[in-house]
Order: C-alpha cells, then structure tokens, then sequence
C-alpha cells in the first residue's frame, strides 16, 4: 500500500488543547479532511498525551499515557496511522514511539502500567504517528491540493510559524531530513508547500521555528509577550499579512500575547494570526463559519473579506 | 561580557550608519555575549573556538551540551550567522536596512529566550522535558516506581 492511500483514513488523536482554546484547530482538520475526502477516525476513548506537566515530574508515565493512545489505536481499532495535529501531542507520540524502541526500562514501565491498566501492550512499530501537515501533503498532495482550490489564497502574504516541537529533538523524527520530499528539521516546508498551492505568497521568516515562550506563560507572562511580540513584529518586517500555525499552543500564545502586547508594551502588531488549515479550508471553498474562523481570538474577518474569502 | 539588560538595549541601539561591518560585527558579539551568560552561569568557561567559521555557533553548541532543549535556539543562532553572511557577502544597498533590522530581531529573540530561560530554567523545557525538577531527589517519580 502507498503512503497516500495509507492516510486516507487515520487514527485521530486530537488531543486536550484541541477540545479546548484550539477548537478552532479541530473543527478546521476535520473541516478540511471531509473536504478531501479523507477520512479521520477519532481514536476511542483517548486521554493526555502527558503533554508538559506529566513529562516534567515523571518522564516514563507520559510515555505510558502516549503508548495507550497507540494502543488503543492499534490494538482496539485495528489502525495502523495515527495522526496528531497538536505538535505537543505528536512530539510526546514520536518521543514514546523512540522510548520504547530505544529504552528498555521505559519498556517495562509501559509494560506493567498496561497490564495494570488492563489493555494491551503498546509495541514499538505498531503504528506510525503522523502530523496534520504530514497527512494532507502525503494523501493529496500539493498538485491534488492546487486541482481543489476553488478560492485562491493569492494575495495573502503568509509568514508560516511551526514552532518549536515539530522538528526537535531531531533523533525522534527519523522521517525528516531523509532527502528529496521529506520535511527538514531546520528549515521546515510542509506548511510553506500546501499553502503555496493554496496560491499564498510565503515570506522568508526567520523565525519559523523560534520559541514562542509557551512554557514560560504562567511563570513569567512578560518574557511570553516579549518573544511572541518579536515574532509578531519579525513576521510583519517579512511582509506577511497573516501567520499560518500548526499547533494550538503556538497558535493561542500568538493570540493572547498579541493582545497583552498591546495593553501592557503598547505595541499593536497589525497582523492575522489563523490556523494553516483554517486558510486552506477557505482555499477549498469552505465559509470561514466551517472552518472556526469565530472561534480565534484575534478577528480576521474584514481581512479575509477584503481577500474574497468570505 | 556585558550585563544582559546591556545587551538589550544594545541590540536595539545597532544602526548601519555610519559603519555597517562595525554594526554587523557588535550583533554578533552582542549575541555570543548572551551565550556567554548562560555558559557562564552553568559553571562553565565560555569557549574562544569556532564552528563553521563563527564562535556564535560554537558557543551554541557548548550551551547545549547536557541540555538538549538549548537546542530550541539553535536556528535563531544559525539564522544570526546567515543574515550576517547575507549583509557582508551580497551588499545590497535596498536592502540593507531591512535585512539588518531582520538580524536585530532574530538576535532580540535569542536574547528574549536565553534571559527567560535563565530566570525560570526549570520550568523552560516544554520541548525537551524538565531536568532540573526531574533530577531532584526529593520528586522522584512515585507511580512508575509502584510498577
């Protein structure tokens, strides 16, 4: 079986934030998986990848908590694709995957909370976990992408952000930097590909994958807004209109810290900030309503009414 | 090295007139500077070496020696060295001021990082996990060690 006809139908895993502050995010994948006619699966009965809390105090029970999502989707529902549009989820999926191929105590802890848990054994190579940007460029590909648009993102100068998650630490994404089509962990393209044949212009920003001071949001708040005021201002001095993001952490701190800009620097940065699949779900014809488009913080909604995208 | 909150206000201070090698040359320094802090608060001695050409990169490498998740900065500081190249290398008058404001940012952002990082190290790991919490004796894990 190809690649693409593998993830024509995947194992979802939404995750938390998705349910929650990155609804936006959900409800523009599924939007835009419906459209492209693949279908998504949502793994049963998922729970928390152990996202940062549980890594920090207990490494090896995040890599429990992120093997039972693969278990479950491999073992419960016979999936052999697991797709993570968080990045912190789909880091914490690959970390566990590398874990237990690579660490044999993590193996055995795996082991005996799963047995404790009473559900099978997640084994190493059992499912291959995959980002959003991976599923759209591998089942459709830029050139079905660009057949698909029926509103062309040309006009729309896009800054694309993909965080810090996606691409490190290197050695848990064997996939990337593999040659000619794989995903580059330094330079990072996947979302700079699809939107191009969305018909966006892409900036050259420098800060695609610079730290956007997620974890430092409720302990120091202000050097958040600093970092997230930086991008904001670099994506702008690029020329970018909007910024284009791939996980909803990245995504909400961009919000949130461009309106505390404002209120505690001063600084009003005018630019939008929108999911990647919210811009190629309105690409596809979707109304900016199927794609979340209200449910951002930031108001991009004259914006994308002056670009024909209403 | 200067105090970082020097460092700050330096990088914002870098103007192409009337000397743009000489402004080129104090971000740079300004941005070794930053690692200098971070190398130096972890006990260690800041290295006078160099990797592909320039000690920023070197430096880098030393910072994350031991903590993977310095690694967050390591395109920031690559991006740094690609700006400077870019100014030094194919001068264009157009595009001078803005390709120098661009390196500006990329160095404010790596001081932003570094100096927030200092201030709560053992919270700033979300890519990389927490060592210092996890490594302290008195957390150690208690589910996992039930199994």
């Amino acid at each position: 079986m190809t690649t693409k006809d593998k993830y024509k139908k995947v194992a979802y895993y939404p995750g938390c934030a998705l349910e929650g502050t990155g609804h936006a995010y959900n409800r523009s994948t599924k939007a835009v998986g419906k459209k492209l006619g693949l279908d998504l699966v949502e793994v049963e009965n998922w729970n928390c990848c152990g996202a940062m809390e549980v890594k920090n105090v207990d490494p090896k029970l995040q890599t429990y908590l992120s093997s039972r999502v693969m278990s479950v989707a491999a073992n419960e529902m016979n999936m052999d694709v697991v797709m993570a549009p968080c990045n912190g989820c789909y880091h914490n999926l690959k970390k566990a995957e590398y874990d237990l191929k690579n660490d044999a105590e993590s193996a055995e802890v795996v082991d005996g909370l799963s047995k404790k848990a009473g559900h099978k054994t997640y084994e190493s190579g059992q499912v291959e976990t995959i980002h959003a940007l991976d599923w759209i460029k591998d089942a459709i590909g830029e050139d079905g992408l660009a057949e698909r648009v029926k509103n062309s993102l040309s006009g729309i100068k896009v800054a694309n952000y993909y965080g810090c998650m996606y691409t490190r630490p290197r050695h848990i994404f064997p996939e990337k930097d593999a040659g000619p089509g794989s995903e580059s962990t330094s330079k990072p393209h996947f979302m700079d590909d699809l939107l191009a044949a969305a018909g966006a212009e892409n900036v050259e920003f420098p800060l695609k994958t610079a730290c956007c001071g997620g974890a430092h949001t409720l302990s120091d708040s202000d050097t958040s807004t600093k970092l997230v005021l930086n991008i904001l201002q670099a994506a702008k001095l690029a020329g970018a209109d909007v910024i284009a993001t791939e996980c909803p952490t990245c995504h909400t701190g961009l919000e949130m810290h461009q309106i505390r800009a404002e209120k505690t620097l001063g600084e009003k940065v005018d630019i939008k900030v929108l999911y990647f699949t919210q811009l190629l779900g309105m690409a596809l014809g979707l109304k900016p309503k199927k794609v979340g488009v209200h449910e951002n913080i930031s108001d991009s909604m004259q914006f994308l009414k002056e670009k024909g995208l209403t | 090295m200067r105090p970082l909150v020097d460092i700050e206000t330096g990088i914002a201070a870098v103007s192409a007139e009337p000397d743009l090698q000489g402004a080129l040359d104090e971000l740079l320094q300004l941005s070794e500077e930053v690692i200098e802090h971070w190398i130096v608060a972890r006990g260690d001695v800041p290295t006078r070496g160099k990797r592909e050409g320039f000690r920023l990169l070197a430096l880098h490498r030393q910072g994350a020696t031991g903590d993977p998740s310095f690694n967050a900065c390591r395109e920031t500081c690559r991006e740094i060295v690609y700006h400077y190249n870019m100014l030094k290398m194919q001068p264009d008058p157009a595009e001078t001021t803005h390709r120098l404001e661009m390196m500006k940012m990329i160095s404010s952002h790596l001081y932003l990082f570094i100096s927030g990082k200092m201030q709560v190290a053992e919270l700033g790991d979300f890519c990389c996990s927490s060592k210092p919490i996890r490594l302290a004796p008195d957390v150690a894990p208690e589910i996992t060690k039930e199994v």
